[in-house]
């Protein structure tokens, strides 16, 4: 447990008290986990539209002549693909075979970057990327001064429109602009999300995050928005396959073992890219496969995966029972021979070992 | 949240009921709070005999999973048939619908062990 006074507080903390949220100690701050409940909520943004306060994400400018060429180096996907107003998410691996985080990377221009980092891995990431920086890119870490709001679900962007020139209606999915919103200046909206429901992501300063928040919340009234809470994002998040930090994927897993090979780009050279490389080409002992329990039981962070005779064949390393499919879903680690969809596993959960089957991801198909 | 002053409380967050040497067992308003959405009462000690703080049965929330313990030593001779299919009954109704187990004491003194009301909400600090 971590000590309440060492915890971080995001910009409006207070606000979520008020709410009625729980509020969870989370990579080092305080944060709201759910506040009607994560069924009610995971329902509000898959069907209407919901709010995440996500400030706790690490955000990171760099800028000058080198910045592209150090994200190039250090990330795994082919920044050269990006233009301006393009997001792009990518990994950052390690010398080992592991990876340091997963992030997003805005190209603001050809001189200037964001990368969106997981707050867990804040620290991590920057002395990575400061202790590489051998040709002097500016970099800045904005995250203590930085609010983020995620707003999702299909209703945002009619809901959000009002309350800004730029073109949210059109705004293509991973891409992004910069303007004014609800009467601030300088705030950057991308379309992305860790849903899978569409909508948006809200950067602003922290000195803004009241009005923003306040307006956004007068703004979707009519469509029933309400605010989420962190546990309705990993039910959400893990419905669509996607990874999360620490669970799914860290210092000691592959992007290629992963299923992360679309991220991996080979046409540039990159961290560890070599070893990568020949993961791909020669193949991985060990996968990351998504599986729907076929008898009773939720799968959970960490139980065994064993196959039919009861041998260990992997872990979970994420499991819940999904709100919008009914069903007890969850991912983990399998050795190759069982990663085929159609693969039957068995989790052990308490005494019994359940029948699961290996699936195709996502679990959720609008 | 709501703690009927005619219930008895384990620290672990159980209520029990009694009615002469049966006993009807569940979980707090508090402890339903902290678990979030309820899927799953996994129950399978229909007809054992379990003695004080052992483990009757599971449950399952979204997020997190949780054991359940005997508040007394017993025979478990019912379990909620209506849990089944309404899990969330837990959630809605903890001191109703929601029951878990039905005891029959078999050691009636360990009751003076058990938390009152009052006793109770000073733990949760309700």
């Amino acid at each position: 447990m971590e000590a309440a006074t060492d915890l971080k507080h995001i910009a409006l903390s207070d606000i979520h008290v008020k709410l009625g949220a729980k509020m969870v100690p989370f990579a080092g701050y305080l944060m709201p986990v759910s506040y009607e409940g994560i069924n009610a909520e995971h329902e509000t943004v898959r069907n209407r539209i919901g709010v995440f306060d996500v400030s706790h994400m690490g955000e990171f400018i760099l800028k000058g002549e080198h910045a592209m060429e150090l994200i190039q180096r250090l990330t795994s996907n082919d920044v050269a693909k990006l233009v301006d107003g393009k997001v792009q998410y990518s990994c950052i691996p390690n010398e080992d075979g592991g990876i340091v985080d997963d992030l997003l990377v805005y190209r603001i221009d050809d001189k200037s970057y964001m990368l969106v980092v997981n707050a867990s891995n804040i620290d991590k990431d920057w002395n990575w990327f400061v202790s590489r920086n051998t040709k002097g890119v500016e970099m800045h870490n904005i995250s203590d001064k930085t609010s983020l709001l995620a707003v999702q679900g299909p209703l945002a962007a009619a809901a959000l429109q009002p309350l800004t020139s730029m073109d949210l209606l059109n705004m293509e999915y991973y891409t992004f602009a910069k303007g004014d919103f609800a009467g601030c200046e300088n705030v950057l909206v991308s379309a992305t999300g860790y849903t899978g429901a569409g909508g948006f992501e809200i950067y602003v300063e922290n000195k803004d995050a009241e009005k923003v928040w306040n307006a956004v919340f007068e703004a979707g009234k009519d469509h029933g928005i309400k605010p989420i809470g962190l546990g309705a994002r990993d039910t959400l998040r893990l419905e669509m396959g996607f990874c999360l930090y620490g669970n799914d994927i860290d210092d000691t897993t592959s992007p290629i073992e992963a299923g992360l090979g679309w991220i991996t780009k080979f046409t540039k050279d990159f961290t560890n890219s070599s070893a990568l490389k020949l993961q791909k080409e020669t193949g991985v002992s060990r996968k990351l496969v998504g599986f729907e329990m076929m008898d009773r039981g939720i799968p959970r962070h960490d139980y065994l995966i064993q196959d039919a005779t009861g041998n260990t064949i992997g872990k979970v390393t994420s499991g819940t029972q999904s709100p919008s499919l009914q069903k007890a879903i969850g991912m983990g680690y399998v050795t190759a021979e069982f990663a085929k969809e159609g693969s039957e596993i068995f989790i052990p959960v308490r005494d019994k070992a359940i029948k699961a089957k290996v699936v195709k991801l996502p679990f959720y198909k609008k | 949240m709501n703690f009927p002053d005619q219930l008895k409380y384990t620290k672990d967050h159980e209520w029990i009921m009694v009615d002469g040497n049966i006993a009807t067992v569940g979980i707090t308003d508090f402890a339903q709070g902290e678990l979030g959405d309820i899927v799953y009462v996994d129950i399978t000690s229909a007809g054992e005999t379990l003695s004080a703080e052992t483990v009757f049965g599971t449950v399952e929330a979204v997020k997190t999973v949780s054991d359940l313990f005997m508040p007394v030593s017993g025979k478990v001779v019912e379990v909620n048939p209506h849990l089944e299919s309404n899990p969330e009954s837990v959630n809605k109704d903890p001191y109703g619908n929601g029951w878990m187990i039905k005891i029959e004491i078999s050691n009636a003194p360990e009751l003076e062990h058990l938390l009152s009301s009052a006793a109770y909400q000073q733990l949760v600090g309700a």
